[in-house]
């Protein structure tokens, strides 16, 4: 049956890739919906609670909140309005990230599909989730956490963004070498489970090294409330849970269907 | 087969009879998802942050509230 269906033509067969690639988009922009209606009720109060913070700081200093210089005490001219920000501007860059990394999961879903493991395409699209959660969002943030308005100095954005992106391809760097590091000495002593053990350490060694090594950065103002803060990160790192959840279901089930169908 | 589902039960469908999908199918894909990939997490990232490819603070403020919650420096 298989021989039978490999030497099928596959000139004809529209590409499974092809399929995946536009699921995967569309499974990060459904994300990006549910995370804007997420994060509208839980985030946005925190980012209100923030700027209001700022715009006091401002009020005293008498120097302008980002955005550039604007009068004290009042609202500082906006380029955007705070419900455009809230509405159409959260949505569209959730959109945006959810598309672009919705697309690259399927890349990778479909490369990793038959060759990571032998389970079936749900269960791989939400253990891949999970661990793009875990590498991208929750061991970046414990070097470089999310940061609410009012936190941050202008002048050192370009350091900081370098720094975090650095961040993120560590982690992703650190996570393929532990890949490989699992596969040669499973391959080699047969012992899968310890070789699982020694790749989580090596990973966690490359990062621990690269976290010591890259710049530290503490520009939350001392008076800037803490409880505040903790409210935001946790609304900031759920929202992004939720995304990475929706996305390995979502596109779970719609990875099923078309390999079901390209199997014929 | 099992008579209790397995916390992950989900039943492995070989691709075109093979196991994998060909390297070569996927590349022409990888190239495009990355490079619209890219272009979207500008956008949403850096674009009048650390860079600016267009004046002003627009881009910036749209996707203000998305770029702080995603962990993007933001200003």
């Amino acid at each position: 049956m298989t021989a039978a269906i490999s030497s099928a033509s596959p000139a004809t067969d529209l590409s499974v890739t092809k399929d995946l690639l536009w699921r995967g988009m569309l499974a990060g922009i459904l994300a990006a919906l549910l995370a804007t209606l997420f994060a509208r009720a839980f985030a946005e109060p925190q980012i209100d609670l923030a700027i209001g913070v700022e715009q006091s700081h401002s009020a005293h200093h008498m120097s302008a909140p980002h955005g550039g210089g604007s009068i004290v005490s009042e609202p500082e001219e906006e380029v955007v309005s705070r419900s455009t920000q809230k509405g159409a501007g959260l949505l569209t860059a959730l959109a945006l990230y959810g598309a672009a990394v919705g697309g690259i999961f399927a890349i990778v879903f479909a490369y990793g599909y038959g060759r990571f493991a032998a389970i079936g395409p749900r269960s791989l699209a939400l253990l891949m989730a999970g661990l793009v959660f875990v590498l991208v969002v929750v061991v970046p943030a414990i070097k470089y956490p999310q940061t609410p308005p009012a936190v941050g100095k202008h002048e050192t954005v370009g350091l900081r963004t370098a720094a975090y992106f650095a961040m993120i391809a560590l982690s992703l760097g650190a996570a393929a070498i532990a890949g490989k590091v699992r596969a040669a000495l499973a391959s080699r002593s047969g012992r899968g489970f310890d070789a699982t053990l020694l790749a989580l350490g090596a990973y966690a060694v490359i990062v621990g090294v690269g976290q010591f090594l890259l710049p530290t950065i503490d520009e939350v103002p001392a008076d800037f409330p803490a409880t505040l803060l903790w409210n935001f990160r946790v609304a900031s790192i759920a929202t992004q849970l939720l995304l990475w959840a929706t996305i390995g279901v979502a596109f779970g089930l719609w990875a099923e269907r078309v390999l079901k169908r390209q199997r014929g | 087969m099992a008579t209790t589902a397995g916390l992950f039960d989900d039943s492995f469908i070989p691709v075109q009879g093979g196991a994998a999908i060909p390297v070569e199918e996927i590349a022409p894909w990888a190239v495009l998802g990355t490079l619209l990939a890219l272009i979207f997490l500008y956008f949403v990232s850096t674009e009048q942050g650390a860079f600016a490819l267009f004046q002003g603070t627009y881009v910036h403020e749209f996707v203000h509230d998305g770029r702080h919650l995603l962990g993007f420096p933001c200003h």
